[in-house]
């Protein structure tokens, strides 16, 4: 087994909140020099700047996985990560469709930018992608998992867009691969708070909006291959998760 | 004081499920935050909100509510009926926003 440094939490400057330096680029370089094995992408309701990361990581010994963060109609966030751009796009297919309609407003919320490897902006993406999908967090995590990803409760100690925040708890029907801790709150306090969790596993990421937060939080996996079918092992038990509150090399 | 059974008829509620309607209110809680009313809201309490999760079940057992009302025309989820069944919880329905709701029952209330 090798030691691989995972934030599975990235938004890139498609995401309206995040910086516009944000570019796959940038990022990908950020997460090579901070030492990282494994990066997703995860941007609010989309994928569209996914497909471009993997193609800058190929050949920079990094595995980018292609991911969203997803806002189920509670607007509680899950992060769902993939292994194939095809998955990925299936998944987007079905979020734009329980997306609220209407045009983003750019001066209100922020750019939301499509660009290539190159940084070059290749378009802006004029959907509500800060709005809340018309599914159900259960139902979302079912879709999740027939289009073959893995489903992460985000950030479960924020105030706001966490399963806890707003469903109160994590109840059994929902199916959750593992459950997210935000940089915001150390090991011993989660260990704290969220105890009765501890039947499902836990990661903690950057949840990356500036390019100074790239790994700022990771998760460290001892896997075969840096892949997501081994990081579904370590979901199950089968691999070894650690992490602690400081930055793991 | 004022029964569960007698808001429906005097807001115009719809009833989703008919639980323990001779209890009495004792305020109302509004928020969409669960961990929210889970902190903040009292024993007897109406909650309205939009919530549909049969989470929203739990919560009015665990915090004594006196009912739920899920408002702009969201329905409860096939397994939050089925809880709030077994739970002897209410929960009414309305097309009304919860600021419409809230305002009839203010003046019920205060």
């Amino acid at each position: 087994m090798n030691r691989f440094v995972a934030d599975l939490h990235i938004h890139t400057c498609l995401s309206p909140c995040a910086e516009l330096d944000m570019t796959p680029l940038r990022i990908i370089d950020a997460a090579v020099k901070n030492g990282l094995d494994i990066i997703a992408i995860s941007d609010h309701n989309s994928a569209e700047n996914a497909e471009i990361a993997m193609k800058i990581a190929q050949d920079k010994g990094i595995t980018v996985l292609p991911a969203m963060e997803i806002a189920s109609y509670e607007e509680a966030h899950v992060l769902a990560i993939f292994d194939s751009i095809d998955k990925v796009m299936n998944l987007q297919e079905v979020v734009y469709k329980n997306l609220p309609d209407g045009i983003a407003d750019e001066k209100l919320r922020g750019y939301q930018l499509v660009v290539n490897e190159r940084d070059e902006i290749l378009g802006f993406n004029k959907r509500l992608l800060f709005g809340a999908t018309n599914l159900s967090v259960k139902t979302l995590v079912d879709t999740i998992h027939s289009f073959g990803g893995l489903a992460v409760a985000s950030h479960i100690d924020k105030e706001i867009f966490s399963v806890i925040s707003q469903l109160g708890f994590i109840s059994d029907d929902i199916a959750f691969d593992a459950l997210e801790i935000s940089y915001n709150t150390k090991r011993e306090r989660a260990e704290a708070v969220f105890g009765e969790y501890k039947s499902i596993p836990w990661i903690t990421s950057s949840d990356a909006h500036h390019l100074g937060d790239i790994g700022r939080r990771t998760t460290t996996f001892l896997l075969e291959e840096p892949s997501l079918e081994e990081i579904a092992l370590a979901f199950k038990g089968k691999r070894r998760i650690e992490w602690s509150d400081g930055v793991m090399k | 004081m004022l029964k569960v059974s007698d808001i429906a008829e005097k807001v115009g509620l719809d009833i989703g499920v008919k639980g323990e309607l001779n209890k009495d209110i004792t305020g109302c809680y509004i928020s969409d935050l669960l961990s929210d009313v889970m902190a903040n809201s009292k024993d007897g309490e109406l909650w309205i909100t939009l919530q549909t999760h049969p989470n929203i079940v739990a919560v009015a057992v665990i915090k004594g509510l006196s009912g739920i009302i899920i408002t702009n025309g969201r329905f409860p989820e096939p397994d939050t009926v089925k809880k709030a069944e077994s739970e002897n919880i209410t929960i009414f329905t309305t097309h009304k926003t919860t600021f419409e709701i809230a305002g009839l029952l203010y003046n019920m209330l205060k």
